[in-house]
């Protein structure tokens, strides 16, 4: 393979971003279109990737190695396997919609999109779509910690900015100092692994695939394990650390909800995957029914606080935190139908969560009220909005024939055969998730329209049409052809559980 | 004795005294409008100095020349290319200061500090040390105080001056006490008793101690950073910005080497001794800089604490005491002296057109000049620490030092410090971004920046940038001036 695939797809964002920032500041609609033509790029080639892994060799693929800083042993090693390839993808598919749906609509009564300052916007945007996709096929640990970092500060100013005027500083300061106090606290393990690492080996190298064999003690792994582990998970939301993520998806606008809960979460579960469980998995087992007791308690607490919110993105938000609970939850099993589930389901919850954002952008557009009692007939104005929020429903509730089960059931299964009463437990949640994901439905989609919506709304445009089609046609083939995904995760996890059981 | 390796351990100190004779030759017979134009000279003239030191001018093995007086190697090589650099940039950024752009004895004070801290970084005996300290000291005092009209500048000066000449007493006393023990100034022979334990440790302690005030006050580490705030305040803003950077670097430069040629060994008692003093030094450093950087609403005074608080961070290195240690340092002075001017530099170039520093008054500035904001914003998340700016990767190198030697808690200490850190610059960069300015017209009042200011935030602005994204060769240059050390 000698295209540099990999690094193509994670610095077109960058380039994208810069010649954004360099157009007059009056052209917005040409920063719009150079957005759009990067997103489409960069999704074409993540579909490229994923479709050329090549299942039957498994392990890390299209692998670039640069010699970054020899003297400490870093180097930009990107490379892909069966769990980063769908998070790749993922990200590919919420940057193309969040740039669909960010497009903006000239309607007098819409103030749909992003009008105020877009070369900005897009710029910040795209910068932390390079840092996502960097984290995805980091192989080099300073690497993967240097994009984790970029991935996080641009989130400050899309919210402050572009976010809701009420609680976007608030929100924005929140989400901004929980992320690096978490990132932080991982950096110091971090640090801690490279060195005691390169003692045992007598090669200081950030190459995760060498740190895998530095053979940490089992006193070690039991320290670090929680900082490293806890410090990611808190932007997967991980409970009781959660708290900055349901702000911070209200206050943000409705692009970058996209991307902080489709991708950014993700980012979190995924280091913590990584980092913690791959590097120090005996650590992991030593920690496992910790994690598996905070990966509970969001699922059915998240779930539950979702049920009692008026607000429509707050309960977005919190379902989202009962949803990453899940992929915890998967990861706490330590087994291989687990962390499969685990696995679809970052990707499942990815693009549905991004589509419930993307459609209670469009309705809060165009009503100016996000309350669930204050809503209600959309369908009648937006029946296409309507049919992708059931279908997202569905899959929320975790229906056969959609995403959600195909990544909800092994969960359980797998947590089923690590611990069956937490899977007695964790399941509650699926009860309260289909309770107020189908009263919502109902309440804001059907019935009567109260009086003052009337007249002032319109159908959707025909761009958000398209994001809500992409989106929704992914959770749809995963349903129906779980083969599009599962065996390519299963690839990924056998290489998780080998670390494990070479334990 | 005058070999041709003596003459290129100083060669650039001779061409910066060439560039300010061309300069006091030429000035006088420039028109008052034209006089600007001396800070193209000095800029220019210390661009080609580190251009021509660089090609003819690099150490090779590292040697004592000029009879023990100046140490020839990387070390000392490496700093005064950063000094020259900060020395051209603060040079274009004096030029469109109204009151002090068009005296040519400022640039002239700036040439003769720059000359200072270059013999600084280069010293090997205590005697030169000690003259080299006073050669940067007093044309700053001079510089500080430089707007005579003005009070707060005047106080600036004055009070620079008291602190500067207090410090320097008893660094200076110190000094005569290491020859009184020792018999000799020369800092290689010193390192020597002290390994051989000619020297009582209380001695050695506590002479050391007379030493670290000076050199405290230079980098202003608590407790000696009490002047910082009001003299950054006071002086001008392009002065501030090289007390601020340059200067606070010198004062490294010494500490480093000092440390580094006394302690080889960090195992010793003494050495420990001194690493743990440090250590302790660093952490309420940062601590005292950061908590008092939270409440300040005028930015020259923020940036003035922050910089406090980021000589504790570089601190970390060198109470590491290891090659990594060494590297660090230097690696992380020559971030935060490219951002930290650059944050001063936007500083400037804001309120020559306003008249204004106070936060505040940076509402609405994204919308006034977006290209200023951003680079305010480069600046800012850099001195925050995050990539893919050159604070990032300066404060994982520091950290990643000092945890190797062991000092897990000095860390921990510098990681929640650069968490209030982030919280202040971000409130900062929320005036630029999101407030608006009152009337909310911010198109009829745009911020016009000249070239030179636009040449310099270029400059800076890339180089706050490639130091942490490409950071290998800074790094490469780093290490091998740490590994003159051992």
């Amino acid at each position: 393979m000698n295209f540099p695939v990999l690094s193509v797809i994670t610095f077109t964002p960058v380039v994208a971003a810069i010649i954004i920032l360099l157009l007059p500041a009056q052209r917005k609609n040409e920063a719009r279109a150079v957005a759009l033509a990067a997103a489409a790029f960069a999704l074409i080639l993540s579909f490229w990737v994923y479709f050329h892994y090549d299942q039957a060799a498994a392990g890390y693929q299209f692998v670039e190695t640069y010699r970054w800083l020899p003297a400490l042993g870093i180097s930009l090693k990107f490379g892909v396997d069966g769990i980063s390839a769908p998070l790749v993808l993922l990200t590919g598919v919420v940057m193309f919609t969040g740039v669909l749906i960010s497009w903006g609509d000239d309607h007098p009564h819409v103030m749909a999109g992003i009008q105020d300052r877009p070369r900005e916007f897009f710029a910040f945007l795209f910068i932390l779509a390079a840092g996502v996709f960097g984290v995805f096929v980091s192989l080099d640990l300073f690497m993967l910690f240097f994009f984790y970092e970029i991935a996080v500060f641009p989130m400050y100013l899309l919210i402050a900015i572009w976010g809701w005027v009420v609680t976007r500083e608030y929100a924005a300061m929140k989400l901004t100092l929980y992320l690096f106090v978490g990132s932080v606290v991982s950096l110091v393990g971090v640090l801690a692994m490279y060195w005691v690492a390169g003692q045992n080996t007598g090669v200081y190298t950030f190459d995760m695939l060498e740190m895998e064999k530095a053979g940490f003690s089992q006193a070690f792994q039991n320290i670090w394990f929680l900082p490293v582990f806890l410090g990611f998970a808190v932007l997967g939301g991980i409970w009781p650390f959660h708290n900055w993520s349901p702000d911070g998806h209200v206050a943000a606008p409705t692009a970058v909800s996209m991307f902080h809960a489709g991708v950014l979460m993700k980012l979190g579960a995924f280091a913590a995957l990584r980092v913690g469980i791959m590097l120090l998995p005996q650590g992991a087992q030593t920690w496992q029914w910790l994690i598996m007791l905070f990966a509970a308690v969001a699922v059915v607490y998240g779930a539950y606080i979702a049920f009692v919110q008026k607000d429509l993105k707050y309960m977005i938000g919190f379902s989202s935190v009962s949803h990453m609970g899940l992929v915890m939850l998967g990861f706490s099993t330590l087994n291989q139908t687990g962390l499969t589930g685990a696995g679809v389901q970052m990707f499942s919850h990815g693009v549905m969560t991004a589509l419930f954002f993307a459609i209670t952008g469009m309705i809060y557009d165009r009503s100016h009220t996000r309350q669930i009692p204050e809503l209600g007939g959309m369908s009648k104005i937006m029946p296409f909005a309507t049919i992708g929020f059931i279908i997202g429903g569905l899959v929320s509730m975790g229906m056969p024939g959609f995403s959600g089960f195909v990544a909800e059931f092994p969960i359980f299964m797998g947590v089923w055969g690590a611990q069956w009463l937490v899977a007695v437990i964790a399941s509650i949640s699926i009860v309260i998730t289909a309770a107020y994901i189908m009263r919502n439905i109902r309440q804001v989609f059907f019935g009567e329209m109260p009086e003052k919506l009337e007249g002032h709304m319109t159908d959707v445009t025909v761009l958000d049409k398209v994001a809500i089609t992409t989106l929704c046609l992914f959770m749809i083939v995963i349903g129906l052809f779980p083969s599009f995904m599962v065996p390519m995760v299963e690839k990924g996890v056998e290489n998780i559980l080998r670390l494990l059981g070479g334990a | 004795m005058f070999t041709s390796t003596a003459f290129a351990s100083i060669l650039p100190e001779i061409l910066i005294l060439i560039v300010g004779i061309l300069l006091l030759v030429v000035e006088p017979f420039w028109k008052e409008e034209q006089r600007r134009n001396v800070g193209w000279l000095t800029a220019g003239g210390l661009f080609l100095s580190m251009i021509i030191s660089l090609l003819f001018g690099q150490p090779g093995e590292p040697i004592t020349t000029l009879g023990g007086m100046v140490r020839f190697d990387w070390l000392g090589f490496f700093f005064k290319q950063l000094f020259m650099f900060a020395g051209a940039a603060t040079a274009l950024l004096l030029m469109d200061n109204e009151k002090v752009g068009r005296r040519g004895e400022a640039y002239l004070l700036l040439l003769a500090s720059l000359i200072g801290m270059n013999l600084m970084a280069a010293s090997a005996d205590l005697v030169m040390l000690y003259l080299a300290i006073e050669t940067t000291s007093i044309p700053l005092y001079v510089l500080s105080g430089f707007m005579l009209a003005d009070e707060k500048s005047t106080e600036a000066g004055f009070k620079y001056l008291l602190f500067g000449a207090l410090t320097s007493t008893i660094m200076l006393y110190g000094f005569s006490l290491l020859f009184g023990f020792a018999g000799t100034t020369n800092l290689y022979e010193l390192a020597e008793m002290f390994g051989s334990g000619g020297l009582s440790p209380l001695v050695a302690f506590s002479v050391l101690a007379l030493i670290v005030v000076g050199l405290g006050f230079k980098v202003s580490v608590v407790p000696f950073h009490f002047w910082a705030p009001d003299v950054y305040e006071g002086a001008p803003t392009p002065v501030a910005g090289f007390l601020s950077t340059a200067s606070k670097a010198a004062g490294f430069a010494v500490l480093v080497r000092l440390f580094f040629v006394i302690f080889p060994d960090p195992q010793l008692d003494l050495a420990r001794g001194w690493a743990m003093t440090l250590a302790v030094i660093a952490a309420i450093t940062m601590t005292v800089g950061n908590l008092l950087a939270l409440p300040q609403t005028n930015i020259k005074r923020l940036i003035a604490f922050s910089s406090v608080a980021h000589a504790g961070y570089a601190l970390i290195g060198v109470v590491a005491l290891s090659q990594l240690g060494a590297a660090s340092v230097v690696f992380y002075l020559a971030a935060y002296i490219a951002t930290n001017l650059l944050a001063f530099g936007i500083v400037m170039a804001f309120s020559r057109v306003t008249g204004l520093e106070d936060l505040k008054d940076y509402s609405g500035m994204s919308r006034r000049s977006p290209w200023l904001a951003l680079m305010m914003l480069s600046a800012f998340l850099s001195l925050a620490g995050m990539p893919p700016f050159a604070g990032f990767v300066a404060k994982i190198f520091v950290f990643a030092a000092g945890i190797q030697a062991g000092y897990v808690w000095l860390v921990i200490i510098g990681i929640l410090n650069s968490i209030i850190g982030v919280y202040y610059y971000l409130n900062a960069m929320k005036y630029v971004y999101l407030y608006r300015m009152p009337g909310e017209d911010e198109e009829n009042h745009p911020v016009p920046i000249t070239r030179p200011y636009a040449i310099a935030l270029a400059v800076l602005a890339i180089g706050v940038i490639l130091i942490g994204t490409v950071f290998a060769p800074w790094f490469s240059w780093s290490d091998a001036a740490a590994l003159n050390l051992f």
